[in-house]
C-alpha cells in the first residue's frame, strides 16, 4: 500500500482494479460524495487541465502573433540566413539562428556531459558516504547562480582567460575546419559561449545522472566486485549500462536548457548572421540571444519576427524535452519491474 | 592470470593474489615530475597562460601515472586509476567555475555596494557617471516575484494535489508529462508568450505585472514538482486515520495532508522563487526597464535586478560595469539567502 504513489507515477495499468488504498468510497457509490468534495476535486482538476490549456495557449499565441510578420516577410523564413525584419520590405529567416542555436547547444553538451557523468560517479561511487550530500549540494549551488551573472562573468572574466586556449586550438588544430579562424582572430566566440552554457547545464545533467546511478541495484555492483572487477570495471559493467537511459535523457534535458539560454549567450557572443562552422571566430548567434539583442529596436514586424523565431525554438525544445522525458519514463517503468 | 592451473593452494604460496601495487609515494612523485617537466618545457617554449601550465602538467601527470601503473600493476588497474583521477578531476572542474564566479562577484561587487547604492535609483544618472544605484530594480524584483508567487503557488499546489490525491489514468499522466515538459520551457519563450498574449493581443502596456505573469509560467512547474514529491511522502496511514474518523476527503487533504507536507512545500516554493528571481529574458520582453522608481507594478515600466545587470553589463563604460558587478552581488546574496532559508526550513522540518 505504501508504494501506491509509485504506481501512480508510473501510470501502471493496474489502476482499473479497485486498489485498496486510502481512498474512501470512490466510483462505486458516488452518491455519497458531498458537494464540497466534488467541488474541491473539480477545482484541482481544472487547475490541472488549466496547465494543459496554458501550454496550448503558449503555442497558439506565438503562432497568432507570428503570422502577420511571416506574411509580410519577403524571404523564406526557414532558409534565409539574414535578419532584416525592421526594414521595408522585411526580409528575414531563422536558418542562421537555428544553426547557431544547435551548434552552441551541442558543443555545450559535448563538453558538459562527460564532466557531469564524472561528477555523478564521483558523488555516488567515489566520495565517502558522509560527504555525498554536501558535495551534491555544492554542484546544485551552481544551478542557483542566475544566468545573467554567468553572462557577466563570462564576458568580463572568462573571455580574456580563454584567449590562450583558443589561440592554441586554432594554431595547432586549425586544420580541423571547426577550429579554423579568419586571420586567427579569437575572443568572444561560439566556443566561449558554449563553455559558459556547459557550466550552466552541468548541474542538471549531473543531478539526473546522479539520481539514476543511485538507483542501480546494489546487488549488481556487489556482484561485479565479487567477481574481481576493479571499481572502473564495476562502473562499466553495472552502473553505466543501468544508467544509460538516464544519462541520455539528462543530456537531452541539458541540450534543451542550452538551446533556450538567452542572456548569457547574448552577453558573451557578439551577434552576427550567417552559417559558419568556425567556432573560434568572434561571431555567431542563437534564437534566444537574438530575441534579447534585437528586441529593443524591433518595430511591429520585427517583434512578430522575433516571436516567429521563438516559435521555432519552442517547437525544437519541446521535441527535445519530450524525447528526454519519454526515455526516462520508460526507464522508470522498467526499473520498477526489475525491482 | 596465472599460468599454472593446478589447485588454489598452489597459487596461494605465490605473491600474486593481489598483484603488485604502486608504492604510495609513486603518485606524488609522478605529480612532482609532471610539474617539473612542464617547467622544463616552459624554458624551451614559452607558455602563455597559467591555464595552459595547469593543463600541460595535468596531461603529463595522467600519462605518467597510467604508464607507471601499466608497467607495475597491469592494464586493468591502470584503467581503474586513470578513471579515478578523471572522476576527481570532473568534480574539480565543476567547483572551479562556481568558486570563480562567486569570487569575482564578491570581489568586484563589494567595492561598489554601499547604502547609497541600495537606496538610490538610476534616474538622471548616465552610463559614464559613477553614482546611481539599484533601489528601483530591487523594488521591481521584489514586487514581481511576490506577484508571481501569489499566482503560481496556489495554482501549482492545486495541480500537485490533483496529481497526487485524485489523478488517475490518462489525464493525470498527460498533465504530469506536461509539467515535466514545462520545466524545460526556455525562459525567453515565457517572455515571448506574455508579449504576444498580454501586450500585443490584449493591447496592454508593459508593466511589472506582465513580468510577474511571465515569471508565474516559469514558477508553476517547479512548484508542482516539489509539492508533488512532498505530498507523496505523506504516509497513507494518516489519510486512512482521517477517513476512519469520518472526515471528508477534501478536509483530509486540506487539514491533514497539506499541513503535514507544508515544510517541504515551503522549501520548494522558496527554491522556485530563488530560481525566477534571477530570470532576465522574460522580464526584458515584458517590463521594459526604467531608470526611475516605480512602486506600482500594474502601470508603467518597472526595472528588475537581473535586467539592471544585463543593461549595465552591456555598456562599455567602467562605471556601468562596476554597477553591474555590485548589482550581481546583491542578486546573488538575495538568491543564496532564499536558498539557505529554504534548506533551513527543510532541515528543521526533518528533525521534527
Amino acid at each position: 500500500m505504501s508504494n501506491e504513489p509509485d504506481g501512480l507515477r508510473k501510470g501502471s495499468s493496474r489502476n482499473d482494479a479497485p486498489v485498496a488504498t486510502a481512498e474512501p468510497a470512490s466510483s462505486s457509490d458516488s452518491a455519497r460524495v458531498s458537494p464540497a468534495d466534488a467541488f474541491f476535486k473539480n477545482l484541482t482538476r481544472s487547475a490541472g487541465l488549466g496547465l494543459l490549456v496554458l501550454i496550448a495557449a503558449i503555442a497558439a499565441f506565438l503562432v497568432l502573433e507570428a503570422t502577420n510578420a511571416l506574411s509580410a516577410n519577403t524571404g523564406n523564413f526557414l532558409t534565409t540566413t539574414e535578419w532584416f525584419p525592421n526594414s521595408s520590405p522585411p526580409f528575414f529567416g531563422v536558418a542562421a539562428l537555428l544553426f547557431g542555436t544547435l551548434l552552441t547547444a551541442v558543443i555545450a553538451m559535448v563538453i558538459a556531459v562527460p564532466v557531469a557523468v564524472g561528477i555523478a560517479l564521483f558523488i555516488t561511487v567515489y566520495a565517502p558516504r558522509r560527504l555525498a550530500t554536501p558535495l551534491a549540494f555544492i554542484v546544485d549551488l551552481l544551478a542557483a547562480v542566475p544566468s545573467v551573472i554567468f553572462g557577466l562573468w563570462g564576458l568580463i572574466v572568462l573571455v580574456p582567460r580563454m584567449e590562450g586556449i583558443q589561440k592554441f586550438l586554432t594554431e595547432y588544430f586549425g586544420w580541423i575546419p571547426l577550429f579554423a579562424t579568419q586571420n586567427s582572430v579569437v575572443g568572444r566566440s561560439v566556443f566561449v559561449a558554449s563553455v559558459v552554457l556547459a557550466i550552466m547545464i552541468l548541474p542538471i545533467v549531473a543531478a539526473i545522472s546522479r539520481e539514476v546511478f543511485l538507483q542501480v541495484p546494489i546487488a549488481h555492483k556487489e556482484a561485479a566486485l565479487a567477481l574481481g572487477a576493479t571499481r572502473w570495471e564495476m562502473i562499466r559493467t553495472a552502473v553505466i549500462p543501468y544508467g544509460k537511459p538516464g544519462i541520455i535523457s539528462a543530456s537531452m534535458l541539458g541540450l534543451g536548457r542550452a538551446m533556450g539560454e538567452t542572456i548569457a549567450v547574448a552577453l558573451v557572443l557578439p551577434a552576427s548572421f550567417g552559417i559558419s562552422w568556425k567556432i573560434l571566430s568572434p561571431a555567431g548567434n542563437t534564437i534566444a540571444a537574438n530575441v534579447a539583442n534585437g528586441f529593443a529596436e524591433a518595430n511591429t514586424v520585427g517583434r512578430g519576427a522575433l516571436i516567429a523565431s521563438g516559435l521555432v525554438l519552442f517547437i525544437v525544445t519541446m521535441i527535445v524535452n519530450m524525447i528526454a522525458r519519454a526515455v526516462i519514463a520508460r526507464r522508470r517503468e522498467f526499473s520498477g519491474a526489475a525491482a | 592470470m596465472s599460468t599454472t592451473t593446478v589447485t588454489p593452494t598452489a597459487t596461494l604460496g605465490g605473491p600474486s593474489l593481489i598483484g603488485q601495487r604502486l608504492p604510495k609515494a609513486a603518485l606524488p612523485a609522478i605529480g612532482v615530475g609532471a610539474v617539473v617537466a612542464t617547467i622544463l618545457l616552459y624554458v624551451v617554449a614559452p607558455i602563455e597562460s597559467k591555464i595552459q601550465f595547469v593543463l600541460i602538467s595535468g596531461a603529463l601527470y595522467l600519462i605518467g601515472q597510467t604508464s607507471a601503473s601499466i608497467m607495475v600493476e597491469g592494464s586493468r588497474r591502470a584503467a581503474d586509476r586513470l578513471v579515478t583521477t578523471l572522476v576527481y578531476l570532473a568534480f574539480l572542474l565543476a567547483v572551479i567555475p562556481l568558486v570563480a564566479v562567486l569570487a569575482s562577484v564578491i570581489a568586484k561587487g563589494a567595492e561598489r555596494v554601499d547604502i547609497s547604492f541600495l537606496n538610490h535609483s538610476m534616474r538622471n544618472v548616465g552610463a559614464r557617471d559613477a553614482g546611481g544605484g539599484i533601489y528601483h530594480a530591487l523594488i521591481g524584483t521584489l514586487e514581481q516575484i511576490a506577484l508571481a508567487s501569489l499566482f503560481a503557488v496556489p495554482f501549482g499546489l492545486l495541480v500537485a494535489i490533483y496529481l497526487v490525491e485524485y489523478g488517475r489514468g490518462r489525464i493525470s499522466r498527460t498533465i504530469s508529462f506536461f509539467v515535466d515538459v514545462l520545466t524545460g520551457l526556455p525562459s525567453v519563450i515565457a517572455g515571448l508568450f506574455i508579449l504576444a498574449f498580454y501586450i500585443l493581443a490584449l493591447g496592454q502596456k508593459p508593466s511589472g505585472f506582465a513580468g510577474a505573469l511571465a515569471l508565474t509560467i516559469l514558477m508553476i512547474p517547479i512548484v508542482v514538482r516539489s509539492a508533488e514529491e512532498m505530498l507523496k511522502l505523506v504516509p497513507d496511514e494518516l489519510r486512512e486515520a482521517s477517513y476512519a474518523l469520518g472526515v471528508s476527503r477534501w478536509r483530509t487533504i486540506l487539514k491533514i495532508v497539506v499541513p503535514t507536507a507544508l515544510p517541504g512545500i515551503v522549501t520548494g516554493v522558496m527554491l522556485a522563487v530563488a530560481r525566477v528571481a534571477g530570470e532576465t529574458a522574460p522580464l526584458l520582453l515584458t517590463i521594459f526597464g526604467t531608470d526611475s522608481i516605480n512602486f506600482n507594478p500594474f502601470s508603467g515600466p518597472q526595472s528588475a535586478l537581473p535586467l539592471y545587470i544585463y543593461s549595465q553589463a552591456g555598456q562599455p563604460q567602467q562605471a556601468a560595469v562596476d554597477r553591474a558587478w555590485a548589482a550581481a552581488l546583491t542578486l546573488i546574496v538575495l538568491v543564496m539567502l532564499l536558498n539557505a532559508v529554504a534548506r533551513l526550513v527543510a532541515r528543521l522540518a526533518r528533525v521534527r
